[in-house]
Protein backbone atom coordinates (compact mmCIF):
# COMPACT_ATOMS: atom_id res chain seq x y z
CA UNK A 1 0.00 0.00 0.00
CA UNK A 2 1.38 3.03 -0.68
CA UNK A 3 -0.60 5.87 0.78
CA UNK A 4 1.85 8.67 -0.38
CA UNK A 5 1.43 7.85 -4.16
CA UNK A 6 -2.37 7.73 -3.37
CA UNK A 7 -2.10 11.77 -2.15
CA UNK A 8 0.25 13.17 -4.58
CA UNK A 9 -2.34 11.09 -7.38
CA UNK A 10 -5.17 12.31 -5.27
CA UNK A 11 -4.79 15.49 -3.14
CA UNK A 12 -5.47 17.86 -6.19
CA UNK A 13 -9.06 16.52 -7.05
CA UNK A 14 -9.80 15.86 -3.10
CA UNK A 15 -9.47 19.47 -2.14
CA UNK A 16 -10.81 20.45 -5.69
CA UNK A 17 -14.22 18.98 -4.53
CA UNK A 18 -14.10 20.66 -1.12
CA UNK A 19 -12.91 23.86 -2.34
CA UNK A 20 -16.57 23.79 -4.06
CA UNK A 21 -18.13 22.39 -0.98
CA UNK A 22 -16.82 25.00 1.63
CA UNK A 23 -15.58 27.51 -0.55
CA UNK A 24 -13.00 27.60 1.43
CA UNK A 25 -9.19 26.22 0.33
CA UNK A 26 -7.57 26.46 4.30
CA UNK A 27 -10.67 24.55 5.43
CA UNK A 28 -10.63 22.39 2.48
CA UNK A 29 -7.26 21.49 2.28
CA UNK A 30 -7.36 20.58 6.22
CA UNK A 31 -10.18 18.07 5.50
CA UNK A 32 -7.97 16.39 2.96
CA UNK A 33 -5.25 16.34 5.30
CA UNK A 34 -6.76 15.00 8.01
CA UNK A 35 -8.31 12.66 5.83
CA UNK A 36 -5.28 11.17 4.71
CA UNK A 37 -4.23 11.06 8.26
CA UNK A 38 -7.06 9.13 8.94
CA UNK A 39 -6.37 6.66 6.26
CA UNK A 40 -2.51 6.41 7.40
CA UNK A 41 -4.30 4.78 10.36
CA UNK A 42 -7.50 2.86 8.84
CA UNK A 43 -5.83 1.29 5.27
CA UNK A 44 -3.31 -0.85 7.07
CA UNK A 45 -5.51 -2.89 8.83
CA UNK A 46 -8.66 -2.19 6.42
CA UNK A 47 -6.90 -2.46 2.88
CA UNK A 48 -7.14 0.17 0.66
CA UNK A 49 -10.95 1.03 -1.04
CA UNK A 50 -11.42 0.25 -3.77
CA UNK A 51 -12.03 4.08 -4.91
CA UNK A 52 -9.07 5.60 -2.38
CA UNK A 53 -10.33 8.79 -3.86
CA UNK A 54 -13.81 8.62 -3.25
CA UNK A 55 -12.91 7.25 0.40
CA UNK A 56 -10.77 10.42 0.75
CA UNK A 57 -13.17 12.67 -0.83
CA UNK A 58 -16.01 11.14 1.59
CA UNK A 59 -13.82 10.94 4.55
CA UNK A 60 -12.59 14.65 4.25
CA UNK A 61 -16.28 16.00 3.97
CA UNK A 62 -17.92 14.22 6.68
CA UNK A 63 -15.00 15.93 9.04
CA UNK A 64 -14.95 19.02 7.95
CA UNK A 65 -18.62 18.87 8.38
CA UNK A 66 -18.16 17.81 11.96
CA UNK A 67 -15.99 20.81 12.23
CA UNK A 68 -18.39 22.85 10.91
CA UNK A 69 -21.32 21.59 13.22
CA UNK A 70 -19.08 21.85 16.43
CA UNK A 71 -18.59 25.49 15.26
CA UNK A 72 -21.71 26.81 14.00
CA UNK A 73 -23.13 25.51 17.48
CA UNK A 74 -21.03 28.43 19.13
CA UNK A 75 -22.47 30.63 17.00
CA UNK A 76 -20.15 31.35 14.22
CA UNK A 77 -21.66 32.34 11.55
CA UNK A 78 -18.88 31.78 8.76
CA UNK A 79 -19.64 28.39 9.59
CA UNK A 80 -23.37 28.09 9.87
CA UNK A 81 -22.98 29.73 6.03
CA UNK A 82 -20.53 26.66 4.94
CA UNK A 83 -23.37 24.57 6.23
CA UNK A 84 -25.97 26.24 4.43
CA UNK A 85 -24.39 25.75 1.64
CA UNK A 86 -23.90 22.60 1.80
CA UNK A 87 -26.69 21.37 2.09
CA UNK A 88 -28.04 22.99 -1.26
CA UNK A 89 -25.09 20.71 -2.69
CA UNK A 90 -25.83 17.85 -4.58
CA UNK A 91 -22.85 15.07 -4.21
CA UNK A 92 -22.06 14.96 -7.94
CA UNK A 93 -18.81 13.21 -8.71
CA UNK A 94 -19.19 13.67 -12.11
CA UNK A 95 -18.41 17.44 -11.20
CA UNK A 96 -14.91 16.43 -9.76
CA UNK A 97 -12.77 17.10 -13.49
CA UNK A 98 -14.79 20.77 -13.76
CA UNK A 99 -13.55 21.12 -9.77
CA UNK A 100 -10.39 20.95 -10.65
CA UNK A 101 -10.33 23.01 -13.64
CA UNK A 102 -11.62 25.67 -11.87
CA UNK A 103 -9.27 25.66 -8.73
CA UNK A 104 -6.67 25.90 -11.59
CA UNK A 105 -7.94 28.84 -13.00
CA UNK A 106 -8.22 30.46 -9.53
CA UNK A 107 -4.71 29.42 -8.62
CA UNK A 108 -3.79 30.79 -11.78
CA UNK A 109 -5.75 34.17 -11.53
CA UNK A 110 -3.90 37.27 -12.74
CA UNK A 111 -5.12 39.18 -9.41
CA UNK A 112 -2.27 36.73 -8.13
CA UNK A 113 1.45 37.32 -8.76
CA UNK A 114 3.31 35.23 -10.72
CA UNK A 115 5.22 32.98 -8.16
CA UNK A 116 2.27 33.06 -5.72
CA UNK A 117 0.66 31.11 -9.06
CA UNK A 118 3.09 28.95 -9.29
CA UNK A 119 3.82 27.94 -5.65
CA UNK A 120 -0.38 27.38 -5.46
CA UNK A 121 -0.74 25.22 -8.77
CA UNK A 122 2.27 23.25 -7.26
CA UNK A 123 0.54 22.99 -3.46
CA UNK A 124 -3.28 22.41 -4.59
CA UNK A 125 -3.32 21.06 -7.44
CA UNK A 126 0.22 18.86 -7.84
CA UNK A 127 -0.10 18.14 -3.75
CA UNK A 128 3.80 19.06 -3.64
CA UNK A 129 4.42 20.13 0.00
CA UNK A 130 5.70 23.56 1.06
CA UNK A 131 9.41 22.07 2.21
CA UNK A 132 9.09 20.50 -1.42
CA UNK A 133 7.85 23.57 -3.28
CA UNK A 134 10.37 25.61 -1.35
CA UNK A 135 13.37 23.40 -1.92
CA UNK A 136 13.00 23.42 -5.72
CA UNK A 137 12.19 27.24 -5.99
CA UNK A 138 15.29 27.71 -4.00
CA UNK A 139 13.99 29.88 -0.94
CA UNK A 140 13.72 29.53 2.99
CA UNK A 141 10.61 27.21 4.02
CA UNK A 142 8.91 30.38 5.71
CA UNK A 143 9.04 32.25 2.93
CA UNK A 144 7.07 29.84 0.81
CA UNK A 145 5.02 29.03 3.55
CA UNK A 146 4.19 33.57 3.28
CA UNK A 147 3.56 33.19 0.21
CA UNK A 148 0.97 30.54 0.04
CA UNK A 149 -0.72 32.06 3.02
CA UNK A 150 -1.02 34.68 1.65
CA UNK A 151 -2.00 34.20 -1.60
CA UNK A 152 -4.82 32.05 0.23
CA UNK A 153 -5.68 34.69 1.84
CA UNK A 154 -6.14 37.19 -0.91
CA UNK A 155 -8.21 34.31 -2.77
CA UNK A 156 -10.48 34.47 0.46
CA UNK A 157 -10.57 38.15 0.90
CA UNK A 158 -10.91 39.81 -2.16
CA UNK A 159 -13.24 37.08 -3.25
CA UNK A 160 -11.01 35.65 -6.44
CA UNK A 161 -13.83 33.16 -7.62
CA UNK A 162 -13.64 29.57 -8.16
CA UNK A 163 -15.23 29.15 -11.47
CA UNK A 164 -14.79 28.45 -15.32
CA UNK A 165 -14.25 32.35 -16.58
CA UNK A 166 -16.39 34.55 -18.79
CA UNK A 167 -16.28 33.31 -22.26
CA UNK A 168 -14.15 36.85 -23.69
CA UNK A 169 -11.69 35.84 -20.57
CA UNK A 170 -11.30 32.41 -21.36
CA UNK A 171 -8.04 32.45 -24.09
CA UNK A 172 -5.90 35.17 -22.15
CA UNK A 173 -7.03 33.03 -18.96
CA UNK A 174 -5.69 29.39 -20.46
CA UNK A 175 -2.94 31.24 -21.97
CA UNK A 176 -2.05 32.32 -18.11
CA UNK A 177 -2.63 28.45 -16.84
CA UNK A 178 -0.47 27.51 -19.55
CA UNK A 179 2.52 29.82 -18.87
CA UNK A 180 2.52 28.95 -15.15
CA UNK A 181 3.16 25.43 -16.29
CA UNK A 182 5.31 26.00 -18.23
CA UNK A 183 7.30 28.26 -15.72
CA UNK A 184 7.55 25.15 -13.75
CA UNK A 185 8.60 22.76 -16.42
CA UNK A 186 11.77 25.59 -17.34
CA UNK A 187 12.01 25.94 -14.02
CA UNK A 188 13.29 22.44 -13.35
CA UNK A 189 15.29 22.50 -16.92
CA UNK A 190 17.34 25.17 -16.51
CA UNK A 191 19.14 23.78 -13.45
CA UNK A 192 20.38 27.09 -12.39
CA UNK A 193 21.98 25.88 -9.77
CA UNK A 194 20.86 23.06 -6.16
CA UNK A 195 19.48 20.08 -6.29
CA UNK A 196 19.74 18.36 -9.43
CA UNK A 197 17.07 15.80 -8.28
CA UNK A 198 14.26 17.94 -7.09
CA UNK A 199 14.62 20.31 -10.40
CA UNK A 200 13.93 17.07 -12.63
CA UNK A 201 11.25 16.17 -10.10
CA UNK A 202 9.86 19.64 -11.13
CA UNK A 203 9.84 19.11 -14.58
CA UNK A 204 8.11 15.53 -14.01
CA UNK A 205 5.35 17.83 -12.42
CA UNK A 206 4.77 20.25 -14.87
CA UNK A 207 4.49 17.36 -17.34
CA UNK A 208 1.93 15.72 -14.83
CA UNK A 209 0.28 19.22 -14.92
CA UNK A 210 0.64 18.97 -18.79
CA UNK A 211 -1.65 16.41 -18.79
CA UNK A 212 -4.15 16.94 -16.51
CA UNK A 213 -4.95 20.23 -18.67
CA UNK A 214 -4.97 18.30 -21.75
CA UNK A 215 -7.76 15.85 -20.38
CA UNK A 216 -9.51 18.75 -18.65
CA UNK A 217 -9.62 20.96 -21.46
CA UNK A 218 -9.61 18.93 -24.79
CA UNK A 219 -10.26 21.74 -27.12
CA UNK A 220 -7.35 24.08 -26.35
CA UNK A 221 -4.56 22.86 -28.94
CA UNK A 222 -2.47 25.00 -27.23
CA UNK A 223 -2.40 22.94 -24.16
CA UNK A 224 -1.83 19.93 -26.32
CA UNK A 225 1.11 22.20 -27.80
CA UNK A 226 2.71 22.70 -24.32
CA UNK A 227 2.29 19.20 -23.07
CA UNK A 228 4.41 18.06 -26.57
CA UNK A 229 6.61 20.58 -26.28
CA UNK A 230 7.39 19.60 -22.43
CA UNK A 231 8.11 15.70 -23.96
CA UNK A 232 9.86 16.73 -26.79
CA UNK A 233 12.43 19.26 -24.51
CA UNK A 234 12.37 16.25 -21.71
CA UNK A 235 12.98 13.41 -24.27
CA UNK A 236 16.77 15.05 -24.69
CA UNK A 237 17.49 15.56 -20.80
CA UNK A 238 20.02 12.46 -20.33
CA UNK A 239 21.78 13.54 -23.62
CA UNK A 240 21.92 17.16 -22.39
CA UNK A 241 24.75 16.70 -19.89
CA UNK A 242 28.25 14.95 -20.55
CA UNK A 243 29.82 12.21 -18.28
CA UNK A 244 31.44 14.99 -16.44
CA UNK A 245 28.29 16.76 -15.71
CA UNK A 246 29.08 19.41 -18.57
CA UNK A 247 26.63 20.78 -21.32
CA UNK A 248 25.62 19.17 -24.12
CA UNK A 249 24.52 21.39 -27.27
CA UNK A 250 21.87 20.53 -29.09
CA UNK A 251 23.83 19.20 -32.63
CA UNK A 252 26.65 17.21 -30.23
CA UNK A 253 24.21 15.16 -28.10
CA UNK A 254 24.30 11.66 -28.80
CA UNK A 255 20.89 11.01 -30.55
CA UNK A 256 20.84 7.28 -28.90
CA UNK A 257 20.35 8.81 -25.39
CA UNK A 258 17.34 10.48 -26.17
CA UNK A 259 14.05 8.96 -24.61
CA UNK A 260 12.47 7.62 -27.57
CA UNK A 261 8.86 6.93 -26.07
CA UNK A 262 8.91 10.89 -25.10
CA UNK A 263 9.36 11.46 -28.72
CA UNK A 264 7.09 9.29 -29.90
CA UNK A 265 4.66 10.50 -27.74
CA UNK A 266 5.58 14.20 -28.21
CA UNK A 267 5.26 13.52 -32.62
CA UNK A 268 2.06 12.43 -31.87
CA UNK A 269 0.16 15.43 -30.12
CA UNK A 270 2.21 17.08 -32.65
CA UNK A 271 0.70 15.81 -35.76
CA UNK A 272 -2.95 15.93 -34.34
CA UNK A 273 -2.09 19.52 -33.24
CA UNK A 274 -1.10 19.64 -37.30
CA UNK A 275 -5.01 18.02 -38.14
CA UNK A 276 -6.61 20.43 -35.88
CA UNK A 277 -4.61 23.33 -37.73
CA UNK A 278 -5.24 25.73 -34.66
CA UNK A 279 -1.84 26.91 -34.48
CA UNK A 280 -0.13 28.44 -31.42
CA UNK A 281 3.06 29.36 -30.14
CA UNK A 282 3.39 26.03 -27.98
CA UNK A 283 1.88 24.26 -30.60
CA UNK A 284 4.74 25.94 -33.46
CA UNK A 285 7.45 25.16 -30.70
CA UNK A 286 6.69 21.64 -30.30
CA UNK A 287 6.74 21.32 -33.94
CA UNK A 288 9.93 22.74 -34.13
CA UNK A 289 11.53 20.05 -31.38
CA UNK A 290 9.56 17.33 -33.28
CA UNK A 291 11.69 18.09 -36.48
CA UNK A 292 14.92 18.02 -34.44
CA UNK A 293 13.57 14.69 -32.93
CA UNK A 294 12.99 13.57 -36.49
CA UNK A 295 16.90 13.89 -37.57
CA UNK A 296 19.08 10.52 -37.39
CA UNK A 297 21.94 12.60 -37.15
CA UNK A 298 22.83 16.69 -36.67
CA UNK A 299 23.61 16.43 -40.26
CA UNK A 300 20.68 15.31 -41.01
CA UNK A 301 17.89 18.24 -39.69
CA UNK A 302 15.67 19.92 -41.47
CA UNK A 303 16.64 23.35 -41.50
CA UNK A 304 14.58 24.81 -44.45
CA UNK A 305 11.42 23.75 -42.37
CA UNK A 306 12.65 24.54 -38.87
CA UNK A 307 13.07 28.13 -40.88
CA UNK A 308 9.37 27.95 -42.20
CA UNK A 309 8.07 27.09 -38.52
CA UNK A 310 10.16 29.72 -36.73
CA UNK A 311 8.83 32.35 -39.92
CA UNK A 312 5.49 31.24 -38.36
CA UNK A 313 6.59 31.64 -34.83
CA UNK A 314 7.69 35.40 -35.40
CA UNK A 315 4.67 36.24 -36.73
CA UNK A 316 2.34 35.30 -33.89
CA UNK A 317 5.25 36.14 -31.26
CA UNK A 318 7.57 39.03 -32.44
CA UNK A 319 9.60 39.05 -29.40
CA UNK A 320 13.40 39.73 -29.56
CA UNK A 321 13.92 35.97 -28.10
CA UNK A 322 11.71 34.19 -30.87
CA UNK A 323 13.84 36.73 -33.76
CA UNK A 324 17.46 35.35 -32.10
CA UNK A 325 15.69 31.72 -32.31
CA UNK A 326 15.12 32.11 -35.84
CA UNK A 327 18.56 33.47 -36.47
CA UNK A 328 20.02 29.92 -35.54
CA UNK A 329 17.90 28.21 -38.35
CA UNK A 330 18.53 32.12 -40.54
CA UNK A 331 22.53 30.69 -40.13
CA UNK A 332 22.20 27.45 -41.33
CA UNK A 333 19.64 28.31 -44.25
CA UNK A 334 21.16 31.27 -45.72
CA UNK A 335 24.32 31.37 -43.74
CA UNK A 336 26.21 33.27 -40.49
CA UNK A 337 26.30 36.69 -42.19
CA UNK A 338 22.50 37.14 -42.73
CA UNK A 339 22.12 35.39 -39.28
CA UNK A 340 24.70 38.30 -38.00
CA UNK A 341 22.78 41.31 -39.53
CA UNK A 342 19.56 39.88 -38.16
CA UNK A 343 20.41 39.45 -34.45
CA UNK A 344 22.18 42.69 -34.34
CA UNK A 345 20.11 45.23 -33.59
CA UNK A 346 18.33 43.16 -31.27
CA UNK A 347 17.80 44.59 -27.62
CA UNK A 348 18.95 41.26 -25.57
CA UNK A 349 22.47 42.80 -24.22
CA UNK A 350 21.62 41.17 -20.69
CA UNK A 351 20.74 37.64 -22.29
CA UNK A 352 23.82 35.30 -21.79
CA UNK A 353 22.56 33.07 -25.14
CA UNK A 354 22.30 36.39 -27.12
CA UNK A 355 26.40 36.91 -26.97
CA UNK A 356 26.75 32.83 -27.36
CA UNK A 357 24.93 32.90 -30.55
CA UNK A 358 26.41 35.72 -31.68
CA UNK A 359 30.05 34.40 -30.76
CA UNK A 360 29.37 31.37 -32.94
CA UNK A 361 27.67 33.40 -36.15
CA UNK A 362 31.52 35.55 -35.56
CA UNK A 363 33.44 32.40 -35.05
CA UNK A 364 31.54 30.89 -38.30
CA UNK A 365 32.86 33.91 -40.24
CA UNK A 366 36.32 34.06 -39.51
CA UNK A 367 36.20 36.90 -36.98
CA UNK A 368 37.86 35.32 -34.09
CA UNK A 369 38.90 38.02 -31.64
CA UNK A 370 35.59 39.66 -32.02
CA UNK A 371 34.06 36.08 -31.21
CA UNK A 372 36.46 35.71 -28.05
CA UNK A 373 35.23 38.74 -26.89
CA UNK A 374 31.19 37.61 -27.47
CA UNK A 375 31.94 34.25 -25.40
CA UNK A 376 33.43 36.59 -22.60
CA UNK A 377 30.68 38.53 -22.18
CA UNK A 378 28.10 35.10 -22.77
CA UNK A 379 30.38 34.13 -19.59
CA UNK A 380 29.63 37.03 -18.07
CA UNK A 381 25.98 37.35 -17.76
CA UNK A 382 25.53 33.67 -16.54
CA UNK A 383 25.56 31.99 -13.26
CA UNK A 384 25.34 28.36 -14.57
CA UNK A 385 28.64 26.31 -13.79
CA UNK A 386 27.94 23.94 -16.92
CA UNK A 387 27.35 26.74 -19.18
CA UNK A 388 30.29 29.06 -18.01
CA UNK A 389 32.42 25.81 -18.33
CA UNK A 390 30.81 25.18 -21.99
CA UNK A 391 31.64 28.70 -23.33
CA UNK A 392 34.69 29.64 -22.10
CA UNK A 393 35.49 25.83 -23.91
CA UNK A 394 34.28 27.42 -26.56
CA UNK A 395 35.97 29.89 -26.65
CA UNK A 396 39.13 28.54 -25.67
CA UNK A 397 39.04 26.45 -28.95
CA UNK A 398 39.35 29.49 -31.14
CA UNK A 399 43.08 29.97 -32.51
CA UNK A 400 44.08 33.06 -32.67
CA UNK B 1 -21.78 40.31 -2.65
CA UNK B 2 -18.84 41.62 -1.31
CA UNK B 3 -17.69 45.38 -1.48
CA UNK B 4 -14.78 46.69 -3.60
CA UNK B 5 -13.06 50.20 -3.19
CA UNK B 6 -12.38 51.71 -6.63
CA UNK B 7 -9.73 53.79 -6.31
CA UNK B 8 -8.52 56.57 -8.99
CA UNK B 9 -4.72 56.54 -9.09
CA UNK B 10 -2.88 59.46 -10.73
CA UNK B 11 1.09 58.28 -11.46
CA UNK B 12 3.92 60.19 -9.94
CA UNK B 13 4.30 63.37 -12.57
CA UNK B 14 1.17 63.11 -14.33
CA UNK B 15 0.13 66.31 -16.29
CA UNK B 16 -3.13 67.46 -16.01
CA UNK B 17 -5.61 67.14 -18.61
CA UNK B 18 -6.77 70.06 -20.77
CA UNK B 19 -9.85 71.65 -20.25
CA UNK B 20 -11.41 69.64 -23.15
CA UNK B 21 -9.65 66.23 -22.59
CA UNK B 22 -11.36 66.63 -18.76
CA UNK B 23 -14.76 67.49 -20.27
CA UNK B 24 -14.57 64.18 -21.73
CA UNK B 25 -13.36 62.34 -18.94
CA UNK B 26 -16.11 63.14 -16.40
CA UNK B 27 -18.57 62.37 -19.13
CA UNK B 28 -17.11 58.80 -19.35
CA UNK B 29 -16.76 58.55 -15.84
CA UNK B 30 -20.57 59.74 -15.30
CA UNK B 31 -21.50 57.02 -18.06
CA UNK B 32 -19.44 54.23 -16.36
CA UNK B 33 -21.55 55.66 -12.64
CA UNK B 34 -24.57 55.31 -14.23
CA UNK B 35 -24.04 51.78 -15.86
CA UNK B 36 -22.87 50.76 -12.48
CA UNK B 37 -26.52 52.33 -10.74
CA UNK B 38 -28.12 50.27 -13.30
CA UNK B 39 -26.80 47.00 -12.57
CA UNK B 40 -27.02 47.86 -8.40
CA UNK B 41 -23.70 47.63 -7.91
CA UNK B 42 -22.90 51.46 -7.28
CA UNK B 43 -22.52 51.96 -3.64
CA UNK B 44 -20.93 55.48 -3.65
CA UNK B 45 -18.55 57.49 -5.58
CA UNK B 46 -16.61 60.95 -5.49
CA UNK B 47 -13.24 62.87 -6.75
CA UNK B 48 -11.27 64.12 -4.26
CA UNK B 49 -9.76 67.42 -4.23
CA UNK B 50 -5.66 67.74 -3.99
CA UNK B 51 -3.85 66.54 -1.25
CA UNK B 52 -2.76 69.86 0.04
CA UNK B 53 -6.53 70.42 0.71
CA UNK B 54 -6.14 67.43 3.51
CA UNK B 55 -5.77 68.41 7.14
CA UNK B 56 -5.11 65.34 9.78
CA UNK B 57 -6.50 65.15 13.46
CA UNK B 58 -4.75 62.87 15.77
CA UNK B 59 -5.40 62.75 19.41
CA UNK B 60 -2.70 62.86 21.48
CA UNK B 61 -2.67 62.20 25.71
CA UNK B 62 -6.47 63.50 25.06
CA UNK B 63 -6.03 66.70 23.40
CA UNK B 64 -6.74 66.91 19.50
CA UNK B 65 -3.96 67.99 17.28
CA UNK B 66 -4.54 69.31 13.94
CA UNK B 67 -2.36 69.66 11.38
CA UNK B 68 -1.94 70.44 7.50
CA UNK B 69 -0.99 68.23 4.98
CA UNK B 70 -1.80 64.80 4.11
CA UNK B 71 -1.33 61.98 5.82
CA UNK B 72 1.00 60.10 3.63
CA UNK B 73 3.23 61.95 1.57
CA UNK B 74 3.40 60.47 -1.60
CA UNK B 75 3.87 61.30 -5.39
CA UNK B 76 1.39 59.16 -6.80
CA UNK B 77 -2.50 60.81 -5.83
CA UNK B 78 -5.78 59.07 -5.12
CA UNK B 79 -7.78 61.41 -7.01
CA UNK B 80 -11.54 59.65 -6.85
CA UNK B 81 -13.08 56.79 -5.17
CA UNK B 82 -15.75 54.35 -6.16
CA UNK B 83 -17.35 51.73 -3.64
CA UNK B 84 -19.19 49.02 -5.21
CA UNK B 85 -21.06 45.90 -4.90
CA UNK B 86 -19.93 43.04 -7.05
CA UNK B 87 -20.24 38.88 -6.76
CA UNK B 88 -16.41 38.52 -6.26
CA UNK B 89 -13.11 39.86 -7.85
CA UNK B 90 -13.94 39.32 -11.11
CA UNK B 91 -17.54 41.51 -11.35
CA UNK B 92 -15.63 44.35 -9.49
CA UNK B 93 -12.10 44.20 -11.90
CA UNK B 94 -14.51 44.19 -14.98
CA UNK B 95 -15.97 47.91 -13.29
CA UNK B 96 -12.55 48.73 -12.38
CA UNK B 97 -11.58 47.96 -15.82
CA UNK B 98 -14.16 50.12 -17.40
CA UNK B 99 -13.64 52.84 -14.65
CA UNK B 100 -9.98 52.89 -16.02
CA UNK B 101 -10.89 53.17 -19.47
CA UNK B 102 -13.01 56.37 -18.54
CA UNK B 103 -10.30 58.15 -16.55
CA UNK B 104 -7.60 57.20 -18.67
CA UNK B 105 -5.14 56.23 -15.06
CA UNK B 106 -5.02 53.21 -13.23
CA UNK B 107 -7.71 52.11 -10.99
CA UNK B 108 -6.57 50.01 -7.97
CA UNK B 109 -9.54 47.15 -6.69
CA UNK B 110 -9.59 46.55 -3.44
CA UNK B 111 -12.02 44.34 -1.16
CA UNK B 112 -13.55 45.82 1.51
CA UNK B 113 -13.95 43.50 4.74
CA UNK B 114 -17.13 42.04 5.09
CA UNK B 115 -19.37 43.03 8.61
Amino acid sequence: MDVERIFREEYGRAVAVLVRAFRDIGMAEEAVQDAFAAALERWPVTGVPPSPAGWIITTARNRAIDRLRREASRADRHAQAALLLLSEQSEDEDAVEDDRLRLIFTCCHPALATPAQVALTLRLLGGLTTAEIARAFLVPEPTMAQRLVRAKAKIRDAAIPYRLPAEEDLPARVRAVLAVVYLIFNEGYTASSGDRLSREDLCAEAIRLGRLLVELMPNAPEAAGLLALMLLVESRRDARTGAAGELVPLPEQDRTRWNRALIAEGQRIVRACLRANRPGPYQIQAAINAVHADAASAGDIDWPQILQLYDHLLALTPTPIVALNRAVAVAEVDGPEAALAIIEPLDLDSYHLFHAIRADFLARLGRLRAARDAYDSAIARTGNAAEQAFLAAKRDSLAS
Amino acid sequence: MNQYLLSICYPAGAVPPSPEVLQAIMKNVGAVNQEMKAAGAWVFAGGLHGPETATVVRVKNGDVLTTDGPFIESKEQIGGICVINAADLDHALKWGAKLARAVTVPVEVRPLQSH
